[in-house]
């Protein structure tokens, strides 16, 4: 009977071995061996792709039947994480990575640093330069080098319900003081719901938060891989989180994770009278069900510290980059420039896949300036709030551990919630764990 | 079990030896054992390619130490060290550790006092019921506990709709002191039925005469349960109890899906498993990973071989 428990034994310690993720994963091979869509021109260059959202299919026809020399062989690997966690192992594994990648310009360092990005600088990435605005390049940029071309963006609005704000005589806050006045009044007169949401695990809308208060946590250069600068509980962050901290206290927001089915029913049925959303926020809530049929939703601009200076933040976006074992690097460039390069591909992406272009010939053009949203009652959302807040953004440096450091927010910021502690207390927790995990990933602190 | 018949004795050992007491039959012997192996091997490939080899690979990643600023390097034991060490690690073990000691008397009461009420019935309802109680095992681990992130669910789930009939809150299933319970409640649901499939299995072996003898000695049904049923089939039982001690140490499916709605109350390192599932795939960390991996199969091993010895006496595994 001993062999059976060694058996047994064995089975326990493989399983969690497994998880380990030595055995090569199966996403790659595929990739590479099947195409969602069909190779208009079998004679060229293959390059292989993954991206995530369905309405990319018409792209990639699109881009198929316009070249003759490359031709994109299209998998979704699912999407965000799924996607990163199949990349991350094919880089560990050594081979099963696409040629290109579609990923959120907030996880491209935490990749580049793993030396799994080919830096587009050296494959006329400066061609392109020019179509996007400075915000948007700077987030795909690290000093010098360029690890993907933008595709999409998220510049910060505010969406309200006019119908719930209306009936308890409410104005749409244009400033976060108004914001919490109006909280307030919609607890006295005693609504239902409430003004809005603070999900602890809201990541990247967490950060944007903090970033219009002028935070900017992560001082980081490619150039210098092993250097960093980490500060995340400076006074911009403190003030806003203590403001956060206010309302979550005194019962005026709810404090639901974001994303799950609670969160999604209650964003559609008038839980919360605001949602503060990001310009691809609109196609998330359109997309779901159980929404009140009279609803009436309005897109604002976010609300500001200071008037007088507004600041506009972004959550989100996503990019193309080449991966590092890509074959054909040239045409895995053009492929990553080129995709997303014409008006046809955007239309496609703007009514399908309800993108927010960063791509300047689409996003400076009557077209989508005058777009009409059905689902606002025919706002023209993007002259009223997006282009002003796209056109406004600077653009963020994140850091090659992104994940860790999210992960590490949403404890701290949950525990805050939980009234454990106080929101300086949790920004200055955060930055002790950072600093911490940067010392034992070899980091030499700025 | 098929290598341990086929293959466990080992070759030269067994020729000697029989080549002494019958060297005529050594020859068919030899021949029969070469085509026991032959019919062996597809088994041993298996076994080799993705049991024995992924294991001494993880391992041998595990003595190694990358990090994302420096590259790897050769580091010998002191991951373990650091393992054995790293308070994530160390809560995520107490905290199977207390699911353990929760979880397996609970999920082995339920089990045995079905098992027990089922095999004193014959009627089409025991038939039934068996059914019904076995039926969460059939469920896939995920969707099973996919259905109950539903249940818990403010917003969804019934327990809103109860309470309120009597007036009262709903209490939160999904909040940091709420979710230890609430996660013991899906593996007993889960699992129960299959330790009483087991258990009742084992029941249905004993010879009906021994009930006999007990009836006409003057056992009530209770004695006849507790006096006779329970000892006679205590080696199904260790069996059970360490296939639910295995199991909860490597605790890992419901609270990774639990984690997507409640991410505060579940965090990233909640048990060992899912420290290492986190370190490797969210951070990046294939090496530390491993040796986190690697020692909690350790563990496991050492605590189901004490487990197995402590009880030899009651699984007749002397």
């Amino acid at each position: 009977m001993k062999s059976k428990l060694l058996a047994i034994a064995g089975v326990a310690a493989v399983s969690a071995a497994a998880l380990t993720g030595c055995a090569p994963g199966d996403g790659g091979d595929s990739a590479k061996s099947e195409c969602t869509n069909t190779i208009v021109n079998p004679d060229a260059t293959q390059v292989s792709v993954w991206a995530w959202y369905p309405a990319f299919e018409g792209v990639v026809d699109l881009f198929n039947e316009t070249h003759d020399d490359v031709q994109v062989c299209w998998t979704n690997a699912g999407q965000g994480n799924d996607e990163y966690t199949k990349f991350s192992t094919a880089i560990e594994a050594g081979s099963g990575a696409p040629d290109v990648i579609m990923l959120e310009s907030e996880v491209l360092s935490s990749f580049s640093i793993r030396d799994a990005l080919v830096d587009l600088s050296e494959y006329g990435a400066a061609d392109v330069e020019g179509d996007y605005t400075a915000g948007a390049w700077k987030d795909v940029s690290s000093g010098d080098a360029v690890y993907g071309i933008p595709v999409d963006g998220g510049p910060m609005g505010m969406l309200y319900r006019k119908d719930i704000l209306d009936q308890y005589g409410i104005a749409a806050p244009t400033t976060w003081d108004e914001f919490a006045a109006a909280a307030q009044a919609l607890k006295d007169a005693g609504a239902p719901g409430v003004l809005a949401d603070f999900p602890t695990n809201g990541r990247a809308y967490n950060q944007a938060l903090f970033a219009q208060a002028g935070s900017t946590p992560w001082t980081y250069d490619s150039a210098n891989p092993t250097e960093i600068g980490i500060e995340v509980n400076d006074q911009g962050s403190k003030d806003v989180l203590a403001y956060w901290d206010d309302l979550v206290q005194n019962g005026l927001v709810a404090t639901d994770d974001a994303f799950t089915a609670d969160y999604n029913t209650k964003l559609v049925d008038g839980s919360y009278a605001i949602y503060v959303a990001a310009a691809w926020g609109p196609g998330y809530l359109a997309g779901l069900s159980d929404a009140d049929a009279d609803a009436q939703w309005v897109a604002a601009p976010v609300p500001q510290w200071d008037p007088a200076n507004p600041v506009q933040i972004n959550w989100g976006g996503s990019t193309f980059a080449v991966t590092s074992q890509a074959k054909d690097k040239e045409a895995a460039a053009v492929v990553a420039k080129e995709i997303f390069g014409t008006e046809e591909a955007w239309k496609i992406g703007i009514e399908e896949a309800a993108l927010f272009p960063l791509w300047k010939p689409i996003l400076e053009s009557d077209y989508f300036r005058d777009l009409e949203y059905p689902f606002f009652g025919g706002q023209q959302i993007n002259k009223d709030v997006f282009l002003e807040a796209a056109a406004g953004y600077e653009g963020f440096t994140f850091s090659p551990f992104q994940n860790y450091a999210y992960d590490q927010l949403t404890e701290q910021l949950f525990a805050m919630v939980q009234g454990e502690k106080s929101s300086d207390q949790a920004l200055d927790d955060l930055q002790a764990s950072l600093e911490k995990y940067a010392g034992e990933q070899g980091f030499t602190l700025q | 079990m098929t290598i341990q018949t086929t293959a466990a004795p080992p070759p030269t050992a067994t020729r000697s030896g029989r080549d002494a007491r019958k060297p005529r039959g050594s020859r068919l012997e030899r021949r029969r054992q070469r085509w026991g192996w032959l019919f062996v091997s597809p088994f041993l490939v298996v076994f080799a390619a993705f049991l024995v080899f992924p294991l001494f690979y993880a391992f041998g990643m595990s003595l190694f130490t990358s990090t994302l600023a420096t590259g790897t390097k050769f580091t010998g034991i002191d991951n373990y060290l650091k393992a054995f060490t790293d308070p994530l690690f160390l809560e995520g073990l107490l905290r199977v550790g207390a699911y353990a000691l929760v979880m397996i008397p609970a999920q082995l009461l339920v089990a045995l006092v079905a098992a027990l009420v089922l095999d004193s019935l014959t009627t089409w309802v025991s038939k039934l019921s068996r059914l019904l109680i076995f039926a969460p095992y059939a469920i896939p681990v995920v969707i099973g506990a996919l259905m109950w992130s539903f249940l818990y669910s403010p917003r969804f789930g019934p327990a809103t709709t109860l309470f309120d009939l009597v007036g009262l809150d709903a209490p939160s299933f999904l909040a940091p002191d709420t979710i230890f319970g609430s996660l013991v409640n899906i593996v007993t649901w889960q699992w129960s039925g299959y330790y009483m499939v087991v258990i009742y299995a084992a029941l249905r072996s004993i010879d009906p005469s021994i009930y006999e003898a007990a009836r006409i000695d003057g056992a009530n049904g209770f004695q006849t349960a507790t006096r006779i049923k329970v000892p006679m089939i205590s080696s199904s039982m260790v069996m059970v109890i360490t296939f639910a001690l295995i199991g909860t140490l490597q605790f890992f499916t419901e609270p990774v899906v639990l984690r997507n709605i409640a991410q505060g109350a579940i965090d990233a390192a909640y048990t060992p498993n899912m420290y290492a599932y986190s370190l490797a795939f969210s951070y990046s960390q294939f090496n530390y990973a491993s040796t986190i991996a690697f020692a909690l199969g350790i563990l496991v091993f050492a605590g189901s071989y004490l487990f197995l010895f402590l009880t030899r006496k009651q699984s007749g595994l002397k």
